[in-house]
């Protein structure tokens, strides 16, 4: 590697590469100009799961943790929102700052008792979690209960209402891009390291220095994170949320994402999150039969691609 | 000369077997000190104490007049001592840079948020983190594996990764459990060679367990023998080679031998 490449923090950062990165932004940001509000309801759904899925990546791809009640996180940052703005009658703006402290404590609450845990105990605790959070909120007054918060109020960004579906596309598109390059940021740093080695062998990885608790703590919290900022701006765009959205279903279509692009790797898990959207919508001709045929497409991914469609090249 | 590492009467027990029984152990500042003893005499247990990854059920570690029993393993490599596996424990599928950069981790600082920002600290860091790696893949003399997977490499240079993925730690003491195993002679000669250059270019003190007897008695300042989880005799390769216990423990009494 270049001390250039070094410097930049970019491994393999090539000028080519950048500049097809920025035809490909520029490509999507145009999407508005001529794509019907099919199209961008879609693909905003799919910049959601991008950013949703590069969060779990970041427990299950970097750090090697398993998690199946993702959608908890979700539910944080959109509840955040929702009581932030319609029971405290405040800017939608704060419950950003709001949600990620939320997130961060709702991390802590999950990867504090499962630290000495693994595998299979892992995957039933967090499944829990990810139900405690969704029937918490299904029975609390605060959070509406079963039929949950109605009539958030859509944000205001410097004058202008965000209460179109093109807007919703560039809020998502940006947000997608963030966790991308967030992400890639993290993956090739201290932090991002000591994730790998922890994932690798965490006894070397203790031995080496590392307080592998604090280490998979930090990847439950920013995982969770992203989630969290996500949420708030899923609230804005339905203004409306319920608890059967947080379902363990959520969790398993996120997760899904993450292993069927790649675990670990970025691109790879861009790809697996824009399939769980797409390809249902692609097969919407099929009429009933379309989630067999997703089902059956994901089982042959699967089988011959077992590391994911793109994986990390030592999976 | 002052004592580095002081053990004393260090007892483990697992359930109802004792593993260890009172076992005092010296290492001075600067010396190069070996732990031997025949199979399942407890040898790697007292490396697992001393490193945090098992708790004594009794007796005293200190390191550089700091006790340390009871700290978690990450606490103790940043105090100052660092270790190598008997089997090795690379991060294999991680390049050989990338697994000497986790000997940094813990004398380095940038969190999530410098990372995520890149600030300028988080990127004077990460230089610094690959140059010093890079210094010692050369000390241990494979500058030009850097960038291959480390679980792909020969075994002996896995070997020098693990090496110099401990050196990166900073420590004072160095432990290197069965630093010897599986290499060929000459590998070996090359061995007794990087260990006194630890000590005498690095200022490193050296604590190792090695069954090979040739090259314990060659490098080796100061002997610790161990049997049965106790200490049996403990002095220079001379003193020790002609102990009696040490000669029953390996190649039994005499007339058990006929």
């Amino acid at each position: 590697m270049s001390e250039a490449a070094v410097r930049l923090g970019r491994p393999g950062w090539s000028i080519r590469r950048a500049l097809g990165v920025v035809v490909l932004l520029a490509a999507l940001a145009a999407v508005p100009g001529f794509a019907n509000n099919y199209y961008l309801e879609v693909l905003s759904e799919a910049w959601f799961y991008v950013l949703l899925c590069l969060g779990l990546n970041i427990v299950v791809g970097f750090a090697g943790l398993l998690d199946l009640g993702y959608a908890a996180f979700f539910a944080v940052g959109a509840y955040t929102a929702g009581i932030v703005t319609l029971r405290l009658g405040l800017s939608f703006w704060l419950s950003l700052p709001i949600s990620v402290v939320a997130a961060s404590i709702a991390g802590v609450i999950i990867g504090g008792p499962t630290l000495r845990l693994r595998s299979d105990y892992l995957a039933i605790v967090t499944l829990g979690f990810g139900e405690m959070v969704r029937i918490s909120v299904r029975n609390l007054a605060v959070t509406g209960g079963a039929s949950g918060l109605v009539g958030i109020e859509r944000p205001t960004l410097f004058g202008y209402h965000l209460d179109s579906i093109g807007a919703y596309y560039y809020v998502f598109l940006l947000l997608a891009v963030l966790g991308v390059v967030a992400s890639h940021r993290l993956e090739n740093s201290r932090i991002g390291r000591a994730w790998k080695y922890v994932r690798s062998d965490e006894d070397a990885a203790r031995a080496m220095g590392i307080n592998h608790a604090m280490v998979k703590l930090a990847a439950y919290i920013l995982g969770a994170i992203f989630a969290a900022i996500g949420g708030c701006f899923y609230a804005a765009k339905m203004t409306a949320i319920s608890p059967e959205t947080f379902t363990f279903n959520q969790s398993l279509l996120i997760l899904l994402g993450v292993v069927l692009g790649g675990r670990g790797k970025i691109p790879g898990v861009i790809l697996g999150a824009l399939v769980i959207v797409i390809f249902p919508e692609l097969f919407r001709d099929v009429g009933s039969m379309r989630m067999l045929v997703f089902a059956i497409s994901l089982l042959l991914i699967m089988l011959f691609r077992p590391a994911g469609i793109w994986p990390e090249k030592w999976r | 000369m002052a004592a580095l590492l002081e053990v004393s009467g260090l007892s483990l027990s697992f359930g109802g077997l004792r593993v260890l029984n009172g076992v005092d152990l010296a290492v001075g500042k600067g010396a190069i000190a070996s732990l031997i003893g025949p199979n399942g005499a407890g040898k790697t247990s007292v490396f697992n104490c001393l490193t945090g990854f098992y708790r004594p059920s009794s007796g005293s570690i200190r390191l550089a007049g700091r006790r340390i029993n009871g700290l978690a393993p990450h606490r103790i490599t940043r105090l100052g001592m660092a270790r190598t596996f008997q089997n090795l424990r690379l991060f294999r599928e991680l390049s050989a840079i990338e697994n000497v950069m986790a000997g940094r981790h813990c004398r380095t600082r940038a969190g999530a948020l410098d990372a995520i920002l890149e600030t300028p600290r988080h990127r004077r860091e990460e230089r610094a983190i690959r140059a010093q790696a890079e210094r010692w893949l050369a000390f241990v003399g494979i500058p030009e594996v850097s960038e291959q997977m480390a679980g792909t490499l020969p075994y002996g240079h896995q070997r020098r990764v693990e090496w110099a993925r401990a050196l990166a730690t900073e420590p004072s003491l160095l432990l290197l459990d069965e630093p010897g195993a599986g290499l060929n002679s000459a590998e070996k000669a090359d061995l007794v060679g990087l260990v006194r250059r630890v000590r005498d270019e690095l200022d490193v003190s050296v604590l190792l367990i090695e069954h090979d007897m040739g090259l314990v008695m060659q490098v080796s300042e100061h002997i610790t023998v161990l049997d049965y989880g106790r200490k049996i005799a403990e002095g220079n390769a001379a003193a020790v080679q002609s102990d009696p216990r040490v000669i029953e423990a390996y190649l039994g009494r005499e007339e058990d031998a006929l």
